[in-house]
């Protein structure tokens, strides 16, 4: 049954990011992101990890579509891509590049893998399990990243602030 | 029990390289942002993957990390983004040849 709803969710997270690569309008784009996020967010569930799935729907589907849809309406909407293509030959070596890509990136994580041995030992991917993770080895890191998104905002302040 | 790591690990493979297909591909900016979600997103879940192998938690907390540096690296290139397109009216990266205006 587990295998199944993988199967499930992963044809589904792959299907919507081919959308978002294929389709023309962004907002459709956009849509297949929150589409594609929300089916991963599905797969964390069914690896028992609770407290990213969570996060995953906050932070992904919440913030970060809703920040490339308000991107998108201030953006003329529709209008992109303007103009004949002058490297369109050169795109279209990018499908057989990525299957090379892909096949040599299974391979090292093939490698990888086998190299682990599995423990069998259950995660505590709940919140009090990451949480205690969070706050006691990895407390600097933590912090660092509030710093960072601390940055990231007063940038993106002097970014869009317009010159008098 | 449960799905095996190589499975997600063979997901997270197909997803990087439809988003590395996409950066190379498209032209308007926001796609090809929103191709760098899906990279990211694929490494999230190998990580979990990797995570679940070795039997701790670790690799969550490094997802719950790239969650936050992809949060703060999308508000950033968006209002880049933005404010290029204030500037030089069209949406294209095949444009921006230049490091200044």
């Amino acid at each position: 049954m587990p295998i199944l709803t993988f199967w499930i969710l992963a044809m589904l997270a792959v299907l919507c990011a081919m959308g978002v690569v294929v389709r023309q309008n962004p907002i459709h784009g956009a849509l297949f992101l929150v589409g594609n996020l929300a089916s991963i967010a599905g797969l964390f569930l069914l690896a028992r990890a609770e407290f990213l799935a969570a996060v995953q729907v906050i932070v992904y589907a919440g913030a970060i579509a809703v920040l490339f849809v308000f991107a998108i309406m201030v953006l003329i909407p529709g209008k992109e891509e303007t103009g004949p293509d002058p490297y369109r030959p050169q795109r279209w070596l990018a499908v057989p590049l990525g299957g090379l890509l892909a096949l040599e990136v299974a391979l090292i994580g093939r490698s990888v893998l086998w190299a682990t041995p599995s423990r069998g030992a259950a995660v505590d991917g709940t919140a009090q399990g990451v949480g205690r993770l969070l706050f006691t080895d990895y407390l600097f890191p933590f912090e660092v990243t509030s710093f960072l998104l601390l940055a990231a905002m007063v940038g993106v302040m002097t970014l869009t602030k317009r010159r008098a | 029990m449960g799905v095996p790591e190589t499975h997600y690990v063979a997901l997270s493979v197909v997803l990087f390289v439809i988003g590395v297909v996409g950066v190379l591909v498209r032209r308007n900016p926001l796609v090809i942002f929103m191709s760098i979600e899906l990279m990211l997103n694929a490494a999230n879940v190998a990580l979990v993957a990797f995570g679940q192998r070795h039997g701790s938690a670790q690799g969550q907390v490094l997802v719950f990390f790239v969650m936050c540096v992809a949060a703060a690296e999308v508000a950033v290139g968006l209002a880049i983004i933005v404010s290029i397109f204030r500037v030089r009216r069209r949406l294209s990266v095949d444009e921006l040849n230049l490091m200044r205006w």
